[in-house]
């Protein structure tokens, strides 16, 4: 008799904690709204994994980030030797080092898919083109990330790839020298400068960036993901007010996202146990020697998810012309939910002319990340000039051709 | 509004209340002095935005060079009676590579064979002391002192002493290549014209304390 009472209080005494809980937080509310009644188109392509990706990643860094600030030193004397003896002496130190560096350049691999498939299927138009902002803002802020990041290990190419980017603001008239010093805080990338870029990488920018993530997902959340047939599914909703393409992130989005992040992790740990490095791409060879202000090395360039910006830095035979082209390539992405003036938001529905258009650009900025990591000869700089031009018409020319652009019938409902 | 529980009715009762009162002091206050309202908003907001300007200040000032910087960015003396004519040294001056080349008479003469190609031969940019604005960009036409930071991004350039060096062309008269991006400038450090770099190479300020022993970061006492 007494064990019947207890199977019918257990449930209720849980039922209280909840009800405890949501009368002094909404958590009931908040997991309906971002989770079990947050509702997705139920065609969602394998693109759409990029974005759940991309969390999984932010965690990896967060997590072995902070392990790594255990035993660094973010001094000029002791960086570089302490990052070696993580490596070596530290108990699976080599793992942390190896997951925080190969974890930036998959960072990069996911965000950059993410925002290819936000293009593909033009998710950064009305009424998402604050979700479309919010996440290039993430985007600069990881390319700062990255760029604070590469000084730490002290090693050449993190000295004189620092030395470069921060020149670059000296380009700027009037202002540029004394900006550069100041950014540096010393007459050159010094302890002083080494410094402040740890402090810029471990606390400053990493609260922007999970900050602006939030918002980012509030925001999403907000105006509901796009489908693959740029169909809005709230459009069509059940008598229960469910959207009648929706299914619920959880349990149907989570699931199958699961496998993505499976997959995720086989080709990750494969990176980490066989090729760390990349051959160079993902930890260049020249950082394996301790960084020397006198001497730079025969050919730098970045790490590869810069070198398509970087390569058109290069491309520009002008100093302060190349740092605004640069920035301007950069620029462009945000304009984007304006400068598409097409009738059709999905590449499914779309013409000839933007589907040729996406394609060249595309195709300039994987050939630009590929002269970006090459010595600038003359056949190179003027390939890169050619990729630099088809670039930026991708953009310029976008509102003639996507209102051109002979589109198909959208459906009403998802496919 | 979904999940109307006991919580969400309590609120929507409070709403209710609350609006009664603004309602109610609304009513009470109908002579409120917009103007002065208004007045009292525009100040408020104009003394936080000061404040804020001079709050910044010290966050700001915190990232120029410490004192410890300056001071370790102090002239530093050579002494170049070793330095043997056709040779280089490079010293550091503030964390940067600074070269001091005593040149062959040979070197100067080839000087002007280049000046079509450099983009500024007779230095008109300020990237030397006035006392070094001359075709040999020195004190002495023999030898050079250059910071040996590129103009460009900051690179270390590599001297190219020798002439007509096989990747830089039959014509090369000797100088320094700039390894990052190619950029090249002569045996003065004058910048050559379609390369990335836009200046000649920087001469520091510097002065002769006696016939061999240079001071390098400060030329005071020396006329212009």
């Amino acid at each position: 008799m007494s064990t019947a009472q207890d199977q019918v209080k257990k449930p209720g005494r849980s039922d209280g904690l909840m009800v405890w809980i949501n009368d002094r937080f909404p958590l009931t509310q908040l997991l309906e709204e971002h989770i079990t009644k947050y509702y997705a188109s139920k065609n969602l392509t394998w693109w759409y994994v990029f974005g759940v990706l991309s969390m999984v990643v932010l965690v990896i860094q967060l997590l072995t980030g902070i392990f790594l600030t255990m035993n660094y030193k973010p001094s000029a004397a002791e960086a570089f030797a302490s990052v070696e003896y993580i490596m070596r002496d530290v108990e699976w130190g080599w793992l942390m080092r190896y997951l925080h560096s190969t974890g930036a350049s998959m960072f990069f691999i996911v965000v950059y898919l993410h925002m290819f498939r936000g293009m593909m299927y033009g998710s950064y138009r009305k009424p998402r083109e604050l979700v479309w902002i919010i996440g290039m803002l993430i985007y600069l802020c990881l390319a700062a990330e990255a760029f604070f990041g590469y000084l730490l290990p002290w090693g050449q190419m993190s000295y004189w790839g620092a030395q470069v980017i921060v020149s670059l603001a000296g380009a700027i008239p009037v202002i540029g020298d004394g900006l550069v010093e100041w950014v540096r805080g010393d007459f050159f990338i010094s302890d002083i400068t080494l410094n402040r870029f740890f402090a810029l990488h471990v606390i400053a920018v990493p609260l922007i960036l999970v900050a602006l993530v939030a918002v980012h997902i509030i925001a999403l959340h907000h105006v509901g993901s796009t489908s693959p047939d740029g169909v809005e599914i709230k459009k069509t909703k059940g008598p229960d007010g469910v959207p009648l393409d929706g299914v619920a992130f959880h349990p149907f989005h989570t699931s199958k996202d699961l496998i993505a992040i499976v997959i995720f992790f086989i080709v990750f740990f494969a990176i980490i146990f066989f090729v760390p490095e990349m051959g160079g791409y993902f930890l260049e060879h020249a950082n394996f020697e301790p960084a020397n202000p006198l001497k730079t090395p025969e050919h730098i360039a970045p790490v590869w998810y810069f070198t398509p910006f970087y390569a058109i830095l290069r491309a520009v035979p002008d100093k302060l012309g190349g740092v605004i082209m640069m920035g301007g390539a950069m620029v462009l992405l945000f304009f984007l939910p304006w400068l598409d003036r097409g009738k059709v938001a999905s590449i499914r529905y779309r013409g000839w002319m933007f589907k040729t258009a996406l394609g060249v650009f595309a195709i300039s900025f994987i050939a630009l990340g590929y002269l970006g990591t090459q010595p600038a000869t003359d056949t190179y700089t003027m390939l890169a000039r050619i990729f630099t031009a088809t670039y930026f018409a991708f953009f310029l020319l976008m509102p003639i051709y996507t209102k051109l652009d002979p589109t198909k019938p959208v459906p009403d409902r998802v496919t | 509004m979904k999940g109307a529980d006991d919580g969400v009715g309590d609120r929507v009762h409070t709403d209710r209340n609350d609006h009664q009162i603004i309602g109610a002091v609304i009513q009470m206050s109908e002579d409120v002095d917009q103007s002065r309202r208004h007045f009292l908003g525009v100040a408020t907001g104009v003394t936080a935005g000061v404040g804020a300007v001079f709050a910044a200040v010290p966050f700001v000032a915190y990232w120029k060079p410490s004192a410890r910087a300056q001071a370790l960015g102090a002239p530093v003396e050579v002494d170049i009676s070793a330095l043997e004519v056709g040779g280089m040294v490079k010293i550091e001056w503030r964390g940067k590579p600074v070269w001091i080349l005593r040149r062959t008479a040979d070197m100067l003469e080839r000087l002007p064979v280049m000046v079509p190609e450099l983009r500024d031969p007779d230095s008109e940019q300020p990237q030397q002391p006035d006392y070094a604005r001359n075709d040999h960009r020195s004190i002495k036409p023999e030898v050079l002192i250059m910071v040996g930071s590129c103009t460009h991004l900051g690179c270390a350039p590599i001297e190219r002493l020798e002439v007509g060096a096989a990747d830089l062309g039959a014509d090369w008269q000797g100088g320094f290549y700039c390894p990052c991006h190619g950029s090249k400038f002569d045996l003065a450090g004058r910048v050559f014209a379609g390369v990335p770099a836009p200046l000649n190479l920087l001469v520091p300020p510097h002065r002769y304390i006696n016939d061999n022993v240079i001071l390098i970061g400060s030329d005071s006492g020396v006329a212009g």
